[in-house]
């Protein structure tokens, strides 16, 4: 890689937004088999430029050259010209179709008229061949895991002759196997020439993968640096614009009386398999005691089951001494639950309410909200005024759609809500998953507080780092089960590691012994 | 500091104004599009408005006339559009329609038989009115119920009630409640008792206005009131918008969808009854055809808002009433009042037709009436 091989360079981009000044004077190169990581928050601008170098919008001002030529991008088709592809965060895939119909779609291959679906199979067989992406061109897209969709959305791009790839918040949704299979792709790509404009908002990623980063915050670039030369703390606070705790600081808890009691606890998901087996744990008011996992080992139904969102098979919950399985909603709510749930725009808002409404969803019907049935729409306003106070939820108005906020912001919303009814117990489900790091200091340092004010937390999280730096107890859930709860003083990562996988430490420790 | 004051106000204005926009120039669009297809067929579009608005708006007793078109179109257009509001299409309002007109006839002829006594009207009329409101509420709220603990589609169940409703409806009127009187040739009920009549506003002969048509303005604020006042209306609305959200909030869904579709189903019901109980002191078969299905027009052109109901009912209304004067000064046929309202019915549904000639920008958020077929 030498410095003068600058396949696109972006100069001077301009694009305002009413009220938002998007990208402000943005500029930046990309060499050829770089991987260029494009930082940033939420709403920092990152996604507009790649959207201008994609064709999707036009800039105000500023302008891209490619190999050194300048260029004009009315639309995608300019920029698939001009060698540039983009996988977006949202998979543009049709499910019944086949990898390689998908692959084929908007650039047809045509024998005298008839699809020649051979010839562009071969083609992707090759393609994955070239660059080590595993994938048939003869599977439906739908039997796919995500990380398998995500390899065909690149070849869709190499399959247009792309050398430039943008990947948009490609690790969003991967665990973090996936995730290391695509860093993995990303680096061949790389030694092959191709060139990566790489997107996110996780600083851990940017350090493992980039060549260069680029930190983007309210629309300007605020300089570009090097993994070797930098850290993540300088990385965060490059981003927020001030210093991020990225520790979180707590005392050691002092925990009292049990809140939540599990006792053999089985639960079916929506195709009638048993993926919750006879669960049994406690929970402590003043304790946060944390569930990992790998997604998908039935922490979902875990948490839905608790709530009353889905039926239980067999075993009791408690909470707080009262029996609560089998209940609906309202009655274990009203037993002193709070619940940040896992889907945030599915289960936790209503996205075309107001940011009032939804501050009262749980409660609109309790006094002072409701009186004879009727909303006391005055009181709804002063505690959504009082909450967005409180809990520093940026919007411009009470009176704005829940959807026109960050997600950040709208998790905040729902953190407000929960946190401010009369609570005993919370279950927080993937509180930060998505969010930027000044929301993930936010949520973590609230539900420490809640912690310290003798509330009992469980704390379901598939990111292990978010488990660790929480919780002071670890329950690790692997296939339906609770392998082992563990102090959380005790407990390292490697350790986690072996139960996520299923292996007991005793079972590993007497088959590394040697047998007598 | 007045300029800022009055752009304020200009601006609340439009925000105000905005929703109308699109119904406005979908109307508007049609008549033009309605003009020039009267031209084409040879008639002179400018006399044949001149005529419908005349018939329409001209004389006290056509205004009284657009009123009396007006009111099942306002009860039968909130029906559809609390259904709306609760995520359910209700294409039940026809059926639902019949039968209310049916229990309110019963009530009105035969009960003070029954009793073997006179009744006061301030009895009466409310029994014979109440009848009709419980007997949509029970054909409204089966679908609703098959919905919610079954999840029997309700578009499907509502037209399949409906067949129901209508072929019930024909058998009684021509067998158990056919008007017995010898000279009645048709399929109707006998003359609902005297007592159990809503009296005209005026008593005017010619002028059919009655308190029926302040009920049904009354009931649009008594709708709006529900859905946007009450913690049964934010229930209602929250399982429109998002059933999971409302699941997680402890909202009890299952009963709030069959109860939705009851409360549509009893407005339907109530225009059927106050038909007969205002109007025609009897019912007959074919009288309502039609009412429930433009009842849906009238939601979809109103925005499934009370008060945007209230005037696309009037707008239907009017022309079904001032269609008769154009055909008879014009002689162009009523039924370009159909193509009319079909072309703004084409035009509200399919917005960004009209969003696309008058250049308004789109709203990032569009009004999504039901969940469609997988809701």
């Amino acid at each position: 890689m030498t410095e003068n091989d600058v396949v696109l360079e972006a100069k001077e981009i301009t694009k305002q937004f009413p009220g938002v000044l998007a990208n402000d004077h943005v500029s930046i190169d990309l060499h050829k088999g770089e991987i260029h990581a494009l930082l940033g928050e939420n709403g920092a601008g990152k996604t507009t430029l790649m959207n201008i170098l994609y064709g999707l919008y036009r800039p105000d001002s500023g302008q891209v050259f490619v190999n050194g030529k300048p260029i004009v991008i009315h639309s995608p088709k300019d920029s698939i010209q001009a060698g540039i592809g983009m996988v977006h965060q949202h998979f543009m895939l049709i499910p019944v179709f086949s990898v390689a119909e998908n692959i084929m779609l908007g650039d047809e291959t045509t024998h005298l008229g008839v699809l020649d679906i051979k010839a562009v199979s071969q083609r992707v067989r090759d393609l994955s061949h070239q660059y080590g992406l595993e994938v048939d061109p003869d599977t439906k897209v739908g039997q796919l895991s995500v990380g398998a969709q995500q390899r065909v959305e690149i070849v869709k791009t190499l399959y247009r002759n792309a050398n430039i790839l943008i990947l948009d918040e490609p690790t969003a949704v991967l665990t973090p196997q996936e995730t290391e299979d695509l860093f993995r792709i990303m680096r061949q790509l790389a030694a092959r020439g191709v060139s990566i404009i790489f997107i996110t908002h996780k600083l851990k990623e940017v350090l493992a993968v980039a060549d260069r980063i680029t930190v983007m915050r309210a629309g300007h670039v605020v300089g570009t640096t090097k993994p070797n030369e930098t850290n993540e703390p300088k990385l965060a606070s490059m981003m927020v614009g001030r210093e991020v705790i990225l520790t979180v600081q707590k005392q050691p808890a002092k925990p009292k009386d049990e809140v939540l009691r599990v006792e053999d606890l089985s639960v079916l998901d929506d195709r009638d398999l048993e993926v919750v087996k006879g669960v049994s744990f406690d929970v402590h008011a003043g304790e946060i005691l944390g569930i990992a996992g790998v997604q998908g080992n039935g922490q979902t139904q875990l948490a839905e089951a608790l709530t009353g969102l889905r039926p239980i098979k067999s075993g009791k919950v408690f909470i707080s001494d009262k029996d609560v399985s089998g209940k609906t909603p309202r009655p274990i709510i009203e037993t002193g639950l709070a619940h940040i749930p896992e889907d945030r725009q599915r289960h936790g808002l209503v996205l075309s309410y107001t940011v009032a409404d939804n501050m009262v969803l749980c409660n609109y019907y309790l006094k002072p909200f409701a009186k004879w049935g009727v909303l006391q729409q005055d009181k709804v306003d002063e505690n959504a005024r009082r909450l967005i106070k409180d809990f520093d939820v940026r919007t411009p108005s009470p009176y704005v759609p829940t959807s026109k906020l960050s997600g950040g912001n709208q998790q905040k919303v729902i953190v407000a809500r929960e946190l401010s009814r009369p609570i005993k117990l919370l279950i927080a489900s993937q509180p930060t998953r998505g969010l930027d790091v000044g929301s993930i200091e936010y949520i973590h340092k609230e539900i420490v507080a809640m912690r310290d004010r003798g509330i009992g937390v469980l704390l379901i999280s598939a990111e292990l780092d978010e488990i660790m730096a929480l919780s002071d107890r670890i329950a690790v859930m692997y296939q339906g089960q609770i392998m082992d709860v563990i102090k959380a003083g005790q407990a390292t990562k490697e350790s986690l590691g072996l139960l996520m996988a299923g292996i007991k430490p005793s079972v590993a420790a007497e088959a590394a012994a040697p047998k007598p | 500091m007045q300029s800022t004051a009055e752009k304020g106000f200009i601006k609340r204005l439009g925000q105000l104004l905005e929703p109308l926009l699109v119904p406005f120039l979908a109307i508007f669009t049609a008549v033009i599009l309605g003009g020039i297809i009267i031209k084409v067929v040879g008639g002179d579009p400018i006399a044949a408005y001149k005529g419908l608005v005349q018939g329409a708006f001209g004389s006290p007793q056509a205004l009284s006339e657009t009123a009396v078109w007006s009111t099942p179109y306002i009860f039968a257009g909130l029906a559809v559009a609390l259904g709306f509001k609760g995520g359910l299409f209700n294409i039940g309002a026809e059926g639902q329609l019949a039968f209310g007109a049916v229990a309110a006839a019963l009530i009105g002829y035969a009960l003070p038989g029954w009793l073997h006594t006179s009744i006061p009207p301030y009895i009466h009329i409310p029994l014979a009115v109440g009848a009709g409101v419980l007997a949509g509420a029970i054909w409204g709220g089966i679908p609703g119920a098959l919905k919610a603990y079954t999840g029997g589609h309700e578009v499907i169940n509502t037209i399949m009630m409906n067949y129901i409703a209508l072929n019930i409806t024909s058998y009684l009127l021509n067998g158990p409640m056919r008007d017995p009187n010898p000279l009645n040739l048709s399929a109707r009920t006998p003359e609902i008792a005297v007592s159990a009549r809503i009296p005209p506003i005026f008593d005017i002969p010619g002028m059919r206005i009655h308190w029926g048509f302040v009920l049904a303005l009354l009931m649009a604020v008594v709708v709006w009131w529900l859905l946007w006042k009450t913690t049964l209306g934010f229930e209602i609305r929250t399982v429109g918008a998002n059933p999971d959200a409302a699941k997680y909030a402890g909202i009890n869904v299952k009963w709030i969808i069959t109860l939705s579709m009851a409360l549509s189903g009893a407005l339907a019901g109530l225009a059927g009854a106050i038909e007969v109980t205002a109007l025609n002191y009897r019912h007959e078969l074919g009288f309502s055809t039609g009412y429930g299905f433009d009842a849906i027009a009238i939601a979809l052109l109103g925005k499934n808002n009370p008060f945007g109901i209230i005037l696309a009912a009037i707008l239907f209304g009017a022309m079904r009433n001032g269609s008769t004067r154009m055909q008879f000064l014009t002689q162009i046929p009523v039924d370009i009042i159909s193509v009319i309202q079909a072309l703004i019915l084409l035009f509200v549904a399919a917005d960004a037709i009209i969003r696309f000639i008058y250049r308004i920008r789109a709203h990032e958020e569009r009004v999504v009436l039901t969940r469609g077929w997988g809701g």
